[in-house]
């Protein structure tokens, strides 16, 4: 039973997000299309199957939505920080640099979560990862202080993101 | 949905306006950022406001809309939120990386007609 289980349903999180979305795109709960989100739930996993690289597990999914509330907050935060900035700096008096930021963490998953996080936050952009080096590029609108940026996105991004994987 | 106006209730219609407001001014600030902003650089950092906070601000208000007035909850909103969340930052590290390679480019072609 658990055999068939997952060959049927190998990424059981995948499926389950799959129907939500058909669900709420067609935005109904009629039999039909609870039929046809299962199928699809079902089928796109397993067609899907070659394309997927093999990702470490959410493990602490009550610390993942911690970390996606702070991101949350920070995002709104910096969109102000940045618009103030656009409408009331002297553009020269930007400081727009890149910074380089060592990393404790090289699990992929994790690595892919903090890159969505630090790009959706106005005011930084993921530049490049150096994995020999495990050392962060990033590129920040107005620096301030470059202790203050590694020391926020190593204890407040990477250390929850490491729990989260764990 | 002719009368849809008349049946929003005040504290609803405050909200939306309120967000939609947010939305429109956030926007606007992030397509300005584009014209004040000196380099390639600092112009990236101009629209992410509009995917952020911007879009997110609209589509909340789209949402307290169609929940008030049709008496269910509509949230497929959400998905909007979730497929940028998953697609707007892959576009601004390919547009950085880029960017990043341009210069570095640039810098050996320098380097070589130097020489």
């Amino acid at each position: 039973m658990r055999t068939m289980l997952k060959s049927w349903l190998p990424s059981p999180w995948l499926s389950g997000c799959l129907f939500a979305i058909w669900l709420l795109l067609n935005q109904s709960l009629a039999l039909g299309q609870v039929l046809l989100g299962v199928l699809l739930a079902i089928a796109i996993p397993l067609l899907t199957a070659p394309l997927r690289l093999e990702f470490s597990p959410v493990t602490r999914p009550i610390a993942l939505f911690r970390l996606l509330s702070y991101a949350l907050v920070e995002i709104v935060r910096s969109s102000f920080n940045v618009s103030k900035i656009i409408l009331f700096s002297k553009t020269k008096n930007v400081n727009s640099q890149f910074i380089i930021i060592p990393l404790d963490m090289d699990n992929p998953a994790g690595l892919a979560l903090l890159s969505c996080l630090i790009n959706s936050t106005p005011g930084t952009v993921w530049v490049e990862y150096f994995s020999d080096r495990r050392e962060l590029s990033l590129h920040v609108f107005d620096l301030h202080d470059e202790n203050w940026w590694i020391d926020t996105i190593k204890n407040k991004y990477e250390k929850p993101i490491m729990a989260v994987f764990e | 949905m002719m009368n849809m106006a008349n049946d929003i209730p005040n504290w609803a219609a405050a909200l939306v306006i309120f967000f939609l407001l947010l939305g429109s001014v956030i926007i606007v600030i992030g397509t300005l950022g584009l014209l004040r902003l000196r380099d390639f650089f600092q112009r990236i950092h101009g629209p992410a406001i509009t995917i952020t906070l911007g879009t997110g601000a609209i589509l909340f208000a789209s949402m307290i809309l169609f929940t008030s007035t049709s008496q269910r909850l509509v949230i497929h909103e959400l998905l909007i939120t979730a497929f940028v969340f998953l697609t707007a930052p892959l576009g601004a590290m390919m547009v950085m990386r880029a960017a990043v390679y341009r210069v570095r480019r640039q810098k050996q072609i320098d380097d070589l007609n130097e020489k």
